[in-house]
């Protein structure tokens, strides 16, 4: 089918902000479609500024439109005020390269990040003009994929995709679009969706949740098996080896108009081995893998040069953690081309790898925003949550700020962590107190934006068997804090919405059961749920009391050993054994170290893939305790 | 200290992005083609770059101007600078002309004094357009609600009115004044009772007038972006 663009162009000018539909970014491309390539349609289904700069579905596009078998194109979720639009003019989900609807793909991949996206993909399929439920679907309709680190518990989605990917992308996508190359070529006829459906469930990494049968004893889960004996009973993760070999987004998209980390982003390594017991990312990206120092350099310089960017972030999981740190942020400021005008930002951060040397470096050019994680308010919940960083080393990377001309730094906390109390939520406080103290020896202005979240327990981390705290409680610890802290000017509390947090926990350990809910709240209108202005608990509440299911079931309920989880079947190479010790151990304050550094201890990420860490240095990079429990007193476990 | 004007046009889909969203491609394309600019002092160093009246964001343009300070004891070879700058910036920016600008020049905001556009309105019947264009010639005063700060005013816009005429039945000729605040060609549908949501919009022209004469910004060169109905717009 030919562009939409010209019935598209009229509805813009009665829109807010015309550019998210125009395509047109440096690094955009035009695949030329034909009958024998697998045309995928990847789309982030969020608001266009917050899923550009998204790194996985860039690598994607660049993978796929590199294959002479695929093309790839991009598509984010319309705005409310363009969807309207769009429906009003009959028109459908479009792509924003070359403007085709979407169903002119033979797969509309979706990126999950985040559960509260979970109406938008309903909403996005939809709109595209597919049944939002998969057994409704044909061979004359596209296939819904679904990656991202949701799919480590895709099950309340199950009812409404038809593969789902788990793991890095780089790899699978190609094996993908081998089968649905066939499948197109062959016509796609009539019936065929179930054979490139069971053919697809080949792939190692693939899960299609049309191919198991879930059963329940009343509410208890008792089972998820797969129908056929060619499908896999537990689906691994996909994991790529080697970072270098992928040095991708080779053009990072440039986008037209204004985007969240309107930058340079450059991925110096995956994974992280730090061992946080919240962390669903640093579980489910095992093992680390570093990109080399002189990859980063010159994806660096080349990215800088084709992209006219002025800052670049150095981006991972912990980038402080990587080897050579200091001399790539020192390479980078240095370099002749830079003109000594580009900044480096280093978006997340341990406090106990930021340096005096790392501060100074950044500090040549411009004070890039800082941010550290202490997550917990006491060294006691610290150790529950294996965050093993002092206060000594909080304070230390405040001096190393705060004397290098910053006088802003913001710290994340979390609330609602097992075993808190009152005393680790006023720790918090305490913490931040402190902050602003260090920083009053070296300037007036200080300011300690502290922001807490409250807890959602992850699936497939040890903290999945954890009952989460109530909004009220959430509510009543938030409290606490801006009590305590209503004096205190160099402090700027912050604090998540408890309800929004209620959702997340509904969508982040639910069932199938929770299909019915989730098509009940995008029906009644309930997308962008991400955005507090469109957010609306009451809608969910409802859904749940009408497919009658128990919040409290779902969300707050402690789980017991031998509880089927509903991601049981599912893989991130985590043996289960490790995951309950660890758990135990959480609930003892028993922390373990990281295995980057320290001997292994078999949580099974490289044994089950014979594959292993990636990384240049033998020590960690900055010295200090780092986390690793070395010099720092704590009861270690050795397994 | 070297400054330099350029003229560039704005035409097709990136017409759809802000004013300020092409401050930013401005100053990538500087940095990807090594363009020495000078930068400000303080905290956040930015590149001293001054734009002219914001286009509104979904009208097209080919005549955009933009002031640069080069760097201290830099120099550039003029006459290739557009060639180099163009393809460092989003298809349909194209820049035709760099010219270096005399000392004591004022700013192109407080310079310029009117702007000529062609605007397209589609769907009406023939002959319709001539007559509001005739009425609006006509009338004495034409008052409409504008929103400014947040407090909705009302402004005869008729005195900001230079030139207007209809050539077909749904192409507009007309040059708008730009102080003491500027006219927007939406402005002037609305006055003319006129849907402006579907009206294609195009800039063809900056006047500087000064004493009873009056030129350009700065000239495009022969054989530059054409500028269609331009001739309607008598300089």
């Amino acid at each position: 089918m030919t562009s939409l663009w010209p019935r598209i162009e009229p509805l813009l000018a009665a829109v807010q902000k015309p550019a998210r539909y125009i395509g047109c970014e440096d690094g955009s491309q035009a695949p030329v479609h034909s009958p024998h390539a697998a045309a995928w349609l990847l789309v982030y289904p969020d608001a266009y500024e917050i899923g550009l700069p998204n790194q996985g579905l860039q690598i994607l596009y660049e993978i796929l439109n590199e294959r002479p078998d695929a093309v790839a194109e991009r598509s984010y979720a319309p705005w409310v005020d363009m969807e309207a639009a769009l429906r009003t003019a009959g028109l459908p989900l479009f792509s924003v390269d070359t403007h085709r609807p979407a169903t002119d793909f033979d797969v509309l991949a979706f990126n999950l990040s985040a559960e509260l996206v979970y109406t938008n993909l309903l909403n996005c399929i939809d709109l595209a003009g597919v049944p939002v439920r998969a057994e409704r679907r044909t061979a004359a309709h596209p296939l819904v994929a679904v990656g991202g680190h949701c799919t480590f518990n895709p099950e309340p989605v199950a009812d409404f995709v038809d593969l789902v990917v788990l793991g890095d992308g780089e790899e699978v996508v190609s094996e993908i679009t081998a089968v649905v190359a066939a499948w197109k070529r062959s016509g796609r006829p009539e019936g065929s969706r179930p054979r490139v459906l069971r053919d697809l469930a080949q792939v190692p990494g693939v899960y299609v949740p049309s191919l198991y049968d879930v059963v329940y004893d009343g509410m208890r889960l008792v089972s998820v098996t797969p129908r056929h004996p060619d499908v896999p009973a537990v689906v691994e993760k996909r994991t790529i080896a080697d970072l270098n070999q992928w040095p991708y987004p080779k053009s990072q998209l440039v986008p037209l108009t204004e985007v969240v980390h309107d930058r340079l982003n450059v991925e110096i390594f995956r994974g992280c081995t730090r061992g946080c017991r919240f962390c669903q990312a640093g579980m489910i990206t095992r093992p680390v893998r570093e990109r080399s120092n002189a990859q980063v350099r010159t994806m660096v310089s080349e990215g800088l040069r084709r992209t006219g960017y002025d800052e670049v972030s150095l981006t991972s999981l912990s980038s402080a953690d990587y080897s050579g740190i200091e001399d790539v942020v020192g390479g980078i400021v240095a370099d002749p081309m830079c003109q000594g005008s580009v900044g480096v930002s280093l978006p997340s951060l341990r406090v106990d790898a930021y340096t005096v040397g790392i501060a100074s470096q950044i500090a040549k050019v411009r004070r890039t925003g800082l941010t550290f994680a202490p997550e917990g308010g006491t060294w006691r919940m610290r150790q529950v949550i294996n965050k093993l960083i002092r206060e000594e080393d909080l304070y230390g990377a405040m001096e190393s700020a705060f004397s290098q001309g910053w006088n802003r730094v913001k710290l994340y906390f979390l609330i609602g962590l097992p075993t808190e109390t009152d005393e680790d939520v006023l720790g918090i406080a305490q913490l931040a107190r402190n902050c602003v103290a260090v920083g009053r020896r070296f300037t007036n202005r200080v300011t300690v934006s502290t922001s807490v979240g409250g807890f959602v327990p992850k699936p497939q981390t040890p903290f999945q068997w954890f009952g989460q705290d109530t909004p009220g409680e959430l509510s009543r610890k938030v409290n606490l804090l801006r009590h305590d802290l209503q004096r205190e000017r160099g402090v700027a509390l912050k604090w998540h919405d408890p309800k929004a947090t209620l959702v997340e926990g509904i969508a982040s350990r639910g069932d199938r059961r929770l299909g019915p809910v989730i098509e009940e709240v995008w029906r009644r209108g309930g997308t962008f749920q991400e955005w507090s202005e469109h957010f609306d608990l009451t809608r969910w509440t409802d859904a749940m009391a009408a497919a009658g299911l128990s919040v409290d079931w779902y969300v707050h309920r402690d789980r017991d050993r031998d509880e089927v989880l509903p991601w049981d079947h599912l893989s991130a190479g985590l043996h289960p054994d490790f995951l309950w010790h660890d758990w135990q151990d959480a609930l003892t304050a028993a922390g373990v170290e990281d295995c980057r550094w320290t001997p292994c201890y078999d949580c099974g990420a490289c044994t089950g893939f014979g594959i292993e860490h990636i990384v240049a240095s033998p020590t960690p990079p900055a010295g200090g305790s780092q986390g690793t429990g070395q010099g720092v007193p704590v009861r270690l476990v050795a397994r | 200290m070297t400054r330099v004007r350029f003229r560039f046009a704005k035409l097709g889909k990136v017409r759809w992005t802000s004013h300020r969203d092409m401050a930013r491609m401005w100053e990538r394309a500087f940095r990807r083609i090594e363009l020495p600019l000078a930068y400000s002092q303080g905290f956040s160093p930015r590149p001293k770059v001054s734009f002219g009246l914001a286009l509104p964001t979904g009208a097209e343009s080919v005549s955009e101007f933009l002031d640069v300070e080069l760097a201290p004891g830099a120099d550039a070879d003029l006459p290739a600078l557009p060639g180099r700058l163009s393809p460092a910036l989003p298809v349909g920016v194209e820049v035709t002309a760099a010219g270096r600008l005399v000392d004591g020049g004022g700013s192109l905001q407080s310079e310029v004094t009117s702007c000529c556009w062609v605007v397209t309105v589609p769907g009406l019947d023939p002959g319709e357009l001539a007559a509001a264009v005739d009425r609006a010639l006509a009338a004495a005063a034409l008052v409409i609600g504008r929103e400014r700060k947040g407090r909705l005013t009302e402004d005869d816009i008729r005195p900001g009115i230079v030139a207007l005429e209809s050539i077909d039945d749904a192409t507009l000729v007309c040059e708008l004044a730009t102080m003491p605040r500027a006219l927007r060609p939406t402005e002037l549908l609305l006055a003319l009772g006129l849907e402006p949501s579907h009206a294609g919009i195009r800039r063809i022209s900056q006047w500087i007038e000064r004493d009873g004469a009056r030129w350009e910004p700065l000239a495009a060169p022969a054989g530059a972006t054409g500028a269609p109905h331009a001739a309607g717009c008598a300089s």
